[in-house]
């Protein structure tokens, strides 16, 4: 169980200072499958980086188990079983696929790692060998980066985005492995970033997050409506009447 | 042969040899012969002018290796070696060559190779050289290779040179000369610490019609070291060259890279890319998401940059 608690993140930059999450709470329960979804810009990744401890909150605490990490490292925290999948995955040059993989998990063997790579629909033969740089697609690499957390012991798996780039083909293929990983994998919290309706249908429970706050939560019934009269434009709308009083309040 | 610990240490690091090598070998320690293998095609003498080796590789003599390590494990020598390899036509070796030095002593330790490669019609070499130094005395250790390689018609060279750490000054020249549908393909690793200092030149002289080069070469500058590239390609036929020059700069290094495109042929097609950055933070970040420690994961991606 990881939970967020009156978390807010925000940025110095030169036009000042720039709130990116809002005194944001919210509980992710073990054994169950979440979506955050929302609006471009609107917090969602950053939601992901602070569990992950790439982004320091500014306030609040992060607890896992009981237990507050929130001055814990990114490794410390990867140790206690937090993984992350990058919405836009580095490149490493001189480094294989294999040797990418033991990274994720040292104990994996040369079959596990065989394994989850036809899962994730690449031939094990011709990748093995094959440097995680700029000769794999976006696509492949998107697939690769998914694996690097789902054959981790993860107990919180934190998937961004993991639709972007893969196409339609490799996607359901990759929808079923994370989904069947999900439920094989005994009280692990999945949390997926994502737009896309197949996830949101996948989920317990929806999280819409924009303009640096949760908006709403509940099941795809629940939220399905709100999508369908455009969720963008609702949350955008909802942004825009924040900034006005943001800018009455500042006097501009 | 009578190896030390020092000696097997340094022979590993600098030719991957834990025992005898099984094909022709000369071994050479302190500047002094220490053994020597010649085998049948594959002739190994000693120069009788100067100080050096001559192997002779008769034609079609194929899946043959040949190591010339050069160990100094004293401080205070400067060792000089001419050595000159005549690849016959057809014939595919590898040659495996390098230098380590171990000097625990004030005294400087140089080791100067000056290597002359002809490659006949049709021929393929790969040339692995590698430079390893440690110790722990004040005395520099030092390495000049220059490398001139010429490639006969159709014949390839692909050339491995290495040096990872612990050589403090080191100028090495390569130059190489291809023929008509001439090929190479060079790799260079390079990784300086401390104050160390590294020159590397290099000129690829396509002469030949349809002769290729390729040149790769990438190197982690740290803490106070300094490395300067020059490579330059000459293209004087119809010919295709390519300069790949990447470099990771870390600390207070410095590093320049100049490479040069010379096109005396409006067939040449020659082109050229060079970075120079430092290590990304998304990479080091990635690798700690996995549980690595900051420092682990430098280490991970600098072996995989160098590899």
């Amino acid at each position: 169980m990881i939970s967020l608690e009156n978390v807010s993140l925000k940025f110095e930059e030169e036009k000042g200072i720039v709130h990116i999450l809002n005194d944001i709470s919210i509980t992710f329960e073990p054994g169950k499958l979440y979506v955050i979804t929302g609006p471009n810009g609107g917090g969602k990744t950053s939601v992901a980086k602070v569990m992950m401890g790439i982004h320091n909150p500014s306030s609040g605490k992060i607890i896992l188990d009981d237990q507050d990490i929130t001055s814990c490292s990114i490794s410390e925290r990867a140790f206690k079983g937090v993984r992350y999948a990058f919405q836009n995955p580095p490149r490493f040059k001189g480094i294989d696929v294999k040797w990418f993989l033991k990274l994720a998990n040292e104990a994996i063997t040369e079959a596990d790692i065989s394994l989850i790579l036809k899962k994730i629909g690449l031939c094990p033969e011709e990748y093995l060998e094959r440097t995680v740089d700029a000769g794999l697609s976006g696509g492949e690499m998107k697939r690769m980066e998914i694996a690097s957390v789902l054959l981790s012991k993860a107990k919180v798996a934190i998937l961004d985005e993991p639709e972007a780039g893969v196409d339609l083909w490799g996607f359901e293929q990759l929808l079923n492995l994370i989904i069947q990983s999900h439920h094989k994998a005994i009280k692990r919290t999945t949390i997926i970033i994502s737009h896309s309706e197949k996830f949101l249908k996948a989920a317990d429970e929806i999280i819409v997050v924009a303009n640096g706050k949760i908006q709403v939560r509940g099941n795809y019934a629940e939220i399905h409506p709100l999508i369908q009269e455009g969720i963008n434009c609702r949350w955008r709308k909802v942004c825009l009447e924040e900034e006005k009083e943001d800018e009455i309040k500042c006097g501009r | 042969m009578k190896l030390n610990a020092v000696d097997e240490r340094l022979l590993k690091e600098v030719a991957q040899l834990h025992t005898v090598p099984s094909g022709a070998y000369n071994i050479r320690k302190n500047g002094q012969l220490l053994e020597r293998n010649s085998l049948p095609g594959i002739n190994i003498f000693s120069k009788k002018d100067r100080s050096g080796i001559d192997v002779i590789v008769d034609p079609d003599i194929v899946n043959q290796s040949v190591h010339i390590p050069v160990i100094l494990s004293e401080g205070g020598l400067d060792d000089l070696v001419y050595n000159t390899f005549e690849i016959g036509e057809n014939s595919e070796v590898l040659i495996v060559a390098g230098c380590g030095i171990h000097n625990d002593s004030a005294l400087q330790s140089k080791h100067d190779g000056i290597h002359e490669f002809y490659l006949r019609k049709g021929s393929k070499m790969r040339y692995v050289e590698k430079h390893y130094g440690e110790g722990e005395g004040t005395g520099e250790r030092v390495l000049n290779p220059v490398t001139k390689i010429h490639i006969e018609e159709g014949a390839t060279a692909e050339l491995e040179l290495v040096q990872i750490g612990g050589i403090d000054h080191t100028k090495r020249v390569t130059e190489v000369y291809i023929g008509e549908r001439g090929r190479l393909v060079m790799n260079e690793r390079l990784l300086t610490h401390k104050s160390q200092q590294a020159v590397s030149e290099v000129t690829v002289d396509l002469q030949g019609a349809d002769s290729s080069g390729e040149v790769l070469s990438r190197s982690v500058a740290q803490e106070k070291s300094l490395q300067i590239f020059r490579i330059s390609l000459i293209g004087r036929s119809r010919c295709k060259g390519h300069v790949a020059c990447d470099s990771i700069i870390m600390d207070q290094a410095d590093v320049r890279s100049q490479p040069e495109l010379c096109a005396k042929n409006a067939l040449a097609e020659l082109t050229h890319e060079a970075a120079i950055g430092k290590l990304a933070g998304d990479q080091i970040i990635k690798l700690m998401t996995f549980g690595l420690s900051e420092e682990e994961a430098i280490r991970v991606l600098l072996d995989g940059y160098l590899k």
